[in-house]
């Protein structure tokens, strides 16, 4: 018990995602503009990267091991997530129509997104077994969006600063708010 | 042919440059630039893989049908990334553990898939090829630059010679932040020299990306207010 959380709070807060290993730096860049459309993203990203990891440790260890394929992870991983996440989308628009329009747009663009793949492959090279894998992709998507959730409340604030620099407007200093993020996310090493 | 084969090398390294110029794959080249030489075995395993598959997926681009084309091609260049992995982890075990998870995220870096789409499959194997090298090369000089940058302010040496002594290094450099506040300068530089030519001010990082048209980002903003 006392090890599950230490992985998730580890994996949030001490080594989070985007501001000390810089996976999803795409969708942190580019969904971070309004509050509601982060937390809409943030919720999409907890979803898929937990069920992701279950089910690329269950083919990890059920199929990939005994077959002595595991050179092909890479691969099949990334086979895997492209295909739940279509997946996803189909069930949610059949089933759940709220959910989906909540979830439904932000689904394609997970796809792509390096921290999904990142946690699956994370998750082999550390040896967790399932259970583990399934709370360190927990922890690493709750620290995705903590970090999603708090660039956008700064950005919404920076937006309309007439004190910038102007060739620092946008991107550059949503950047440099990045940065001072990420040194005062270092105060949380001393935690574990 | 010749001509033309020259030209995308110009074109990859300079003009299009995709680091400094159109600011794709930000996560490798912040995350492995804390040195010049974890710079240059990044870049130069990318080029390996950018090489690689713009030639198959340009030979293979009258057979993959087009509505399954992105996982043809997803399969093809991780295909390519595993063999890279493999000869870096047999032949320069220390540069494979230095860069680590970040030699098989190379499948997601949006440069190759990019090319590919943009480039490789409506184009023939030899400009394809050459527009890999230009491209790769480009990608390979920006990082040592930023590695070299990097490793200078931060650990006073470059390429492992040290000749700045210890108390005048500023470590926060080869730390992450250092590696957001370098981008930032990078992206305000090119704003303010963009800015005399009255150009706009760059966006997102996606913005100019080659795969615009494909990638579900560019839509995000439309599709929730509809």
């Amino acid at each position: 018990m006392k090890e599950l959380v230490l992985i998730i709070i580890g994996a949030a807060l001490v080594n989070n995602v985007v501001l000390s290993q810089f996976l999803g730096l795409c969708p942190f860049l580019g969904v971070s503009k309004k509050l509601k459309t982060s937390l809409g993203m943030g919720a999409a990203v907890i979803f898929v990267i937990t069920v992701s990891s279950f089910l690329a440790g269950i083919i990890f260890i059920g199929i990939l091991v005994p077959l002595h394929i595991s050179y092909l992870q890479t691969i099949v991983f990334i086979l895997v997530i492209a295909a739940l996440v279509q997946l996803v989308e189909m069930i949610l628009k059949k089933y759940s129509r709220p959910l989906y329009s909540a979830l439904g747009v932000y689904l394609p663009l997970i796809t792509t997104n390096c921290a999904v793949l990142g946690v699956t492959l994370m998750n082999v090279q550390k040896e967790y077994n399932l259970l583990f894998s399934v709370v360190n992709g927990l922890g690493v998507s709750v620290g995705f969006t903590i970090a999603l959730l708090i660039m956008a409340g700064i950005r919404e604030k920076s937006e309309y600063n007439e004190n910038i620099p102007v060739p620092f407007r946008g991107m550059p200093i949503t950047m440099v708010s990045a940065g001072l993020m990420a040194i005062a996310f270092f105060g949380f090493s001393g935690l574990i | 042919m010749l001509n033309k084969c020259i030209e995308r090398l110009y074109n990859g390294i300079i003009k299009e440059n995709p680091t400094f110029v159109l600011i794709l794959g930000m996560c490798p080249t912040l995350a492995v630039t804390t040195s010049a030489i974890n710079g240059i075995g990044m870049g130069l395993a990318t080029t390996v893989v950018l090489i690689c598959s713009n030639l198959i997926i340009s030979i293979l681009r009258n057979i993959i049908p087009d509505s399954v084309r992105m996982p043809a091609f997803i399969v093809i260049v991780a295909s390519f990334v595993t063999i890279v992995q493999f000869l870096l982890e047999a032949y320069v075990p220390a540069l494979n553990d230095s860069l680590g998870i970040y030699i098989p995220l190379i499948v997601v870096n949006c440069i190759i898939l990019g090319r590919a789409e943009a480039y490789a499959s409506k184009n023939p194997p030899l400009v394809s090829t050459f527009d890999g090298i230009g491209m790769g090369l480009g990608f390979t000089i920006a990082l040592t630059l930023l590695g070299a940058f990097r490793e200078i302010l931060g650990s006073g040496s470059v390429f492992g010679f040290k000749f700045i002594p210890s108390e005048f290094n500023v470590t926060i450099f080869v730390l992450a932040p250092g590696a957001f506040f370098v981008l930032a300068c990078l992206v305000a530089f090119k704003n303010w020299t963009g800015m005399k030519k009255g150009k706009p001010a760059i966006e997102e990082s996606c913005s100019g990306c080659p795969s615009c048209g494909t990638c579900p980002s560019s839509q995000i903003d439309e599709k929730k207010e509809a």
